[in-house]
């Protein structure tokens, strides 16, 4: 648990929002605004957040499937963002992403054969027979039938889908996959035997994953540390154990005591927040979440508070910690 | 048994295909009482959303059609009721509230147009009562600036106001019964908790009977009194919250619980059912949940099992009740999935 894989720092991602007659560029979308984590080596770091906190804008700059506007992102001692695209490309070997929607993520023509192997064709597994070979024994090791190769998409249920995806991030021996969530499609007898392959797998072939997902209970399960996000900026940053049992940001406090519990003897404190997340593109001055926070304090509105480290392994932006 | 408002008995609706019938209902029977917020549980294709389309009359025919059984709301049975009769009791009565917020409101009438239509097709009021009118529930359901709202349009507002203005409208004729399928599936859960409170809030309060379905046994547990679960077409167990949670008896209905992560639970590894659900088919006989079963013996593949009555409003459809022995405890079968 020492030696970080991934180190993020000030991430930031703005889309233009462009209007008018000749598409000038008439203000952005702060996606991502800010963030900075390290990712350990062998753990996983799960990313939750709300539609439109920017988690996966996160999941996907870090891979630079979408071009980061500033910051860095250090794998393995190297700041990818100055690498060029053959170097990008060649390094992709080590880092993959598993999508969401396992019906839109794989080519409806293609055999799950072609799917699995070119990845293998990309970075250099030549021969047809060593092909061949690795996609019989990639299809093993996430729970289909080597027979399973000379089908397609469309004949898999969603649960096997999201295998294949496994399966194809997989082929490269890959140090760090960034898991874009992956089981919110899925029903829940379902989800729960992908949640145990990944961690399974994470075991066996010593991962490091990136888990976004907007569901707690199933980024609590997964986890090593979690992160919260909130309007594109991390909130709150710690250890499982503690973001649950005492989490510290006003918003995660919501958050987690929104989350219903399959449990009718539990009575929560339920803290209902008023209103809306604000638009990204025009995001409230000061602290993001002092329109919607039931802490909220005057110097909230005006000054944005820092991403600090508060106990040990525990960091927070509110101004109640300062 | 007077109190029962809506009650199901034996419904089966099929759909004709091109690959076959499918019995997506397939003999449902289960009551809600005056008050009472009942959960109808499943996972996709379990026919828990069929199941609501028809007390409603609204499936698409063909495909779809009810070939059995009765939908009796207050002693008058739906299934054959005329589509006149039916738009009396839709909104009137009976309401339903959808999964997605974005799709049930029609892009090009104000918030206030489509509401106010609901309210004059039922009652006969003035344009400015039911405007009144639309305002006071817009603001009842917690919609600010209600006034200026009921004149913009649905993409004005976001998810949950979509939801909240949907609810507003399902409420505005003081229906006795409302079904809401879905209703905060595609929110976010501190959006979601806005919503499961105010239909708290409208079920206390004005006593309106809920049947809620969903997939989500969380909600299920907060909000519901009963609950019935079902699985490929058929209920498979119902009982009261806490027995369904606590202290389930299908083998189906456990599993679902045991794969569960929990928030306030640590649990080393979860447990899964092996395989994926099985499409609803006429001509399969045994019992639905066999292939994943743990428990299954050579009679549960050759025979569906009856819905086993096992205390008062407590079903559950497995032969093992018959045999009167324990369904016994769960070993681990992880290294199985």
């Amino acid at each position: 648990m020492s030696t970080p894989i991934l180190e993020v720092k000030g991430l930031k991602k703005y889309f233009d929002i462009r209007g008018g007659v000749f598409g000038k560029k008439v203000g952005d979308v702060k996606a991502v605004d800010d963030v900075s984590f390290t990712v350990n080596r062998g753990e996983i770091l799960g990313l939750v957040g709300e539609s439109g906190c920017g988690k996966s804008t996160t999941g996907k700059a870090l891979l630079r499937l979408v071009e980061p506007t500033d910051g860095e992102v250090i794998f393995e001692d190297e700041n990818i963002l100055d690498l060029s695209k053959e170097q990008m490309r060649r390094l992709r070997k080590d880092m993959q992403i598993v999508f969401q929607d396992p019906y839109a993520s794989l080519n409806p023509r293609h055999t799950v054969e072609k799917i699995i192997s070119e990845p293998l064709i990309t970075h250099g597994v030549e021969s047809s027979k060593e092909q061949k070979e690795r996609v019989k024994e990639l299809l093993e090791v996430v729970g289909l039938e080597a027979d399973h190769a000379s089908r397609y998409p469309h004949q898999f249920s969603g649960g096997q889908r999201q295998r294949i995806g496994i399966a194809r991030a997989l082929a490269n021996n890959p140090k760090l996959i960034v898991c874009d969530e992956p089981v919110s499609a899925l029903d829940v007898s379902v989800q729960s035997q992908i949640l145990n392959l990944m961690e399974e797998l994470r075991d066996k072939y010593h991962l490091t994953y990136i888990f976004i997902a907007h569901d707690l209970s199933v980024v609590k399960h997964i986890s090593d540390r979690v992160g919260v996000m909130y309007l594109g900026g991390l909130v709150e940053l710690t250890t499982k154990d503690q973001l649950y049992e005492s989490p510290k940001h006003p918003y995660t406090q919501a958050l987690l005591s929104a989350v219903p519990v399959a449990d009718p003897d539990y009575e929560v404190d339920r803290v209902i927040l008023e209103g809306d997340v604000p638009s990204p593109s025009n995001p409230p001055s000061g602290c993001p979440f002092h329109t919607r926070c039931p802490m909220a304090m005057d110097v909230c509105k005006e000054v944005k508070p820092e991403f600090r480290e508060i106990e040990d392994q525990h960091f927070v932006a509110c101004h109640l910690y300062e | 048994m007077d109190n029962i408002v809506l009650e199901l008995k034996d419904l089966h609706t099929h759909f004709f295909t091109d690959n076959g019938e499918i019995p997506a209902v397939d003999g449902v029977s289960f009551d809600l009482k005056k008050g009472e917020v009942v959960g109808v549980v499943g996972e996709s294709g379990s026919g828990k959303s069929v199941t609501s389309l028809s007390v409603m009359q609204l499936i698409p025919n063909p495909p779809g059609k009810i070939v059995g059984g009765e939908i009796l709301f207050k002693g008058e049975n739906l299934a054959n009721a005329s589509e006149k009769r039916m738009r009396k009791i839709r909104g009137n009565e009976i309401s339903m509230i959808f999964q997605e917020p974005m799709t049930s409101l029609d892009p090009v009438f104000t918030i206030g147009n489509q509401l106010i239509e609901a309210i004059r097709f039922h009652q006969k009021i003035s344009k400015k009562q039911a405007r009144q009118r639309a305002i006071h529930m817009l603001e009842l359901v917690g919609i600010p600036r209600a006034d200026e709202i009921v004149d913009e349009y649905p993409h004005q507002l976001s998810g949950g106001m979509r939801q909240r203005v949907m609810i507003a409208m399902s409420m505005s004729l003081n229906p006795e019964v409302l079904i809401a399928d879905e209703p905060t599936t595609a929110l976010d859960v501190t959006i979601q908790a806005q919503i499961l409170d105010l239909m708290r809030n409208l079920n206390q309060e004005q006593g309106t009977s809920i049947l809620l379905i969903t997939h989500d046994l969380g909600v299920v547990s907060e909000m519901c009194d009963r609950v019935v679960v079902m699985y490929s077409g058929q209920v498979v167990e119902e009982g009261t919250v806490r027995e369904i949670i606590k202290d389930p008896q299908h083998p189906y209905t456990k599993g679902l619980i045991r794969s569960l992560p929990n928030l306030y639970k640590k649990e080393q590894k979860l447990y899964s059912i092996p395989g994926t659900v099985m499409k609803p088919s006429t001509e399969y006989v045994g019992c639905r949940f066999a292939s994943r079963c743990e428990f299954a013996f050579d009679r549960c593949f050759n025979e569906n099992p009856d819905l086993y009555e096992l205390n008062h409003q407590r079903k559950s459809r497995c032969f093992l009740h018959d045999e009167e022995k324990e369904v016994g405890e769960f070993v681990d079968t992880n290294t199985r999935s």
